[in-house]
């Protein structure tokens, strides 16, 4: 250390400036201060973090099987299907369609296995039908969707998958998986992204 | 004592009075008062009341528009949280937008306040390798993963304890928030914070007319001015009229979620109990409450 540091002069330890020193009593006061100006600040903070609005009242959570949904996105005139279908006699035979090519042509949903009539039912076309038989209408098609995909169903219950809207502590909207997953070929479609951040200029 | 009453100290009085008054004309009331304005914690109800009404007369003399300028705290009992679903987001950056146009941010220079990360599945997270500006025809891309980061809102926020003037704090709910009118800009925040997720107006902001939004909160996206840092606030102007924040709503793929942590019914809290959650950078103990979580 003294090899380092023998040719600075030794100006702080010298006599003549020890002497100097301030007296006790401002030294006391300077940090009495300081104590009190940061007492100061943080009770200033602390009231600042006690004016709250109360707590609400928790929001009806009655609702628990009834969701708000949309009205199911249905093409432009297809529905009721009873329109055509009344006059047309039921075939349940499996068998490629000749008819609905908007549907036929896109069809990607375990395609092998399943066809029209393992979600719709051959007599009342204005429904659909589960695979116990019970008839359910379009607004409630997430229960059809469930019955293979029921791990997606428990967590769009509880708001995980799939998109909300509307209040995050009270009314939210929900959105039916029809509404993002086009039923005949559910495979979400890729996107356009939105223009990328301008590189950082340097000058204007 | 006698009296001066020579010709050169009557000049002298006139010319000093003369400049008082031109210093004093070049700067109106307002100007005074802002410059005068207290740290906002320290206001009191009133105070706040009338800075309020002032900023709106002044919106409305600036833009041409009315705002309406919220100043609401925070509510007992919550405390905000936010998921994001790493196995849904498909980096479209429609969440970018959607928060550029609701928190008038700048469009000259160019601010975001959420940047969309794409990074190659094989290396999983690795910040030095990722990349913000890819540009492809369609999102997603073969063998990529897309990590948007905003503010963390951290529990323990670095950028907080660092502001020398206090302009920069952590609110009861949560929310890390900037008080524009207090803010030096010398941006040691955004030096604090590990997330890159402040930044700085080096320009006066622009943002067209016709794309203000005009419902704002004082401490948040109210226009702001050159020489000040901003963030990420939750969309504190919706959040606390128990609104979704704007990146949520937007998100096509539903991979934003939302809510209060202190309450064991909110979806945040089924998230944070039944899916592998993780959240960035966590050996630097900032402790954040925004959590990415694989949905699948």
């Amino acid at each position: 250390m003294n090899l380092i540091y023998n040719h600075i002069p030794d100006r702080c330890c010298s006599p003549q400036r020890k002497q100097k020193s301030p007296h006790p009593l401002l030294l006391r006061s300077i940090f009495l201060i300081i104590v009190l100006v940061i007492a100061a600040c943080h009770t200033r903070e602390k009231r600042y973090n006690q004016h709250v609005l109360p707590a609400e009242a928790p929001t009806s959570p009655e609702q628990t099987e009834e969701f708000a949904v949309e009205a199911p996105p249905f093409t432009e005139g297809i529905f009721p299907c009873s329109d055509c279908h009344n006059e047309l006699e039921p075939n349940p035979t499996r068998r490629e369609l000749d008819w609905h090519e908007e549907v036929t042509s896109i069809f990607d949903h375990d395609k092998e296995n399943r066809w029209c009539l393992d979600c719709h039912d051959l007599n009342n076309r204005d429904s659909l039908r589960l695979a116990s038989g019970k008839l359910l209408s379009f607004e409630e098609s997430y229960k059809l969707c469930g019955q293979c995909h029921g791990e997606k169903l428990r967590d769009w219950r509880v708001g995980v998958h799939g998109k909300r809207t509307g209040q995050w502590n009270g009314q939210k909207h929900y959105l039916l998986c029809v509404h993002c997953h086009n039923p005949h070929a559910p495979k979400f479609e890729p996107l356009t992204p939105e223009p990328p951040p301008l590189p950082q200029k340097i000058s204007k | 004592m006698k009296k001066d009453n020579s010709r050169r100290s009557f000049l002298k009085n006139i010319a000093l009075a003369a400049g008082s008054a031109i210093a004093l004309s070049s700067c109106d009331m307002k100007a005074i008062d802002n410059f005068l304005q207290k740290n906002f914690r320290t206001l009191s109800k009133d105070e706040v009341d009338d800075i309020i009404a002032s900023l709106q007369q002044e919106y409305k003399e600036k833009y041409g528009k009315e705002f309406t300028v919220s100043a609401k705290p925070a509510t007992d009992g919550i405390l905000f949280g936010y998921a994001l679903d790493l196995s849904r987001c498909i980096g479209c950056r429609r969440c970018v937008y959607a928060c550029v146009e609701e928190n008038n941010q700048s469009r000259d220079p160019q601010i975001h306040w959420i940047q969309v990360l794409q990074m190659e599945k094989e290396k999983g997270i690795d910040f030095a390798d990722s990349n913000i500006h890819y540009n492809p025809e369609k999102v997603p891309e073969e063998g990529h993963f897309y990590l948007p980061v905003q503010c963390q809102q951290c529990r323990n926020p670095q950028c907080t304890t660092v502001c020398p003037v206090k302009a920069t704090w952590q609110e009861p709910d949560g929310i890390v928030v900037v008080d524009y009118n207090w803010c030096i800009g010398c941006r040691y925040c955004m030096a604090a914070c590990p997330y890159g997720a402040r930044h700085f107006n080096w320009a006066e902001p622009s943002v067209p007319d016709d794309e203000l939004n005009t419902n704002v909160h004082y401490l948040g996206n109210r226009p702001r001015m050159k020489g000040v840092v901003e963030k990420c606030t939750f969309c504190i102007q919706r959040v606390r009229e128990g609104r979704y924040p704007a990146c949520v709503e937007v998100c096509p793929v539903g991979a934003r979620k939302f809510g209060n942590l202190l309450d064991p019914e909110s979806e945040i809290r089924y998230i944070l109990e039944n899916k592998r959650v993780l959240v960035l950078k966590q050996e630097l103990n900032t402790q954040p409450k925004f959590y990415y979580f694989f949905g699948v």
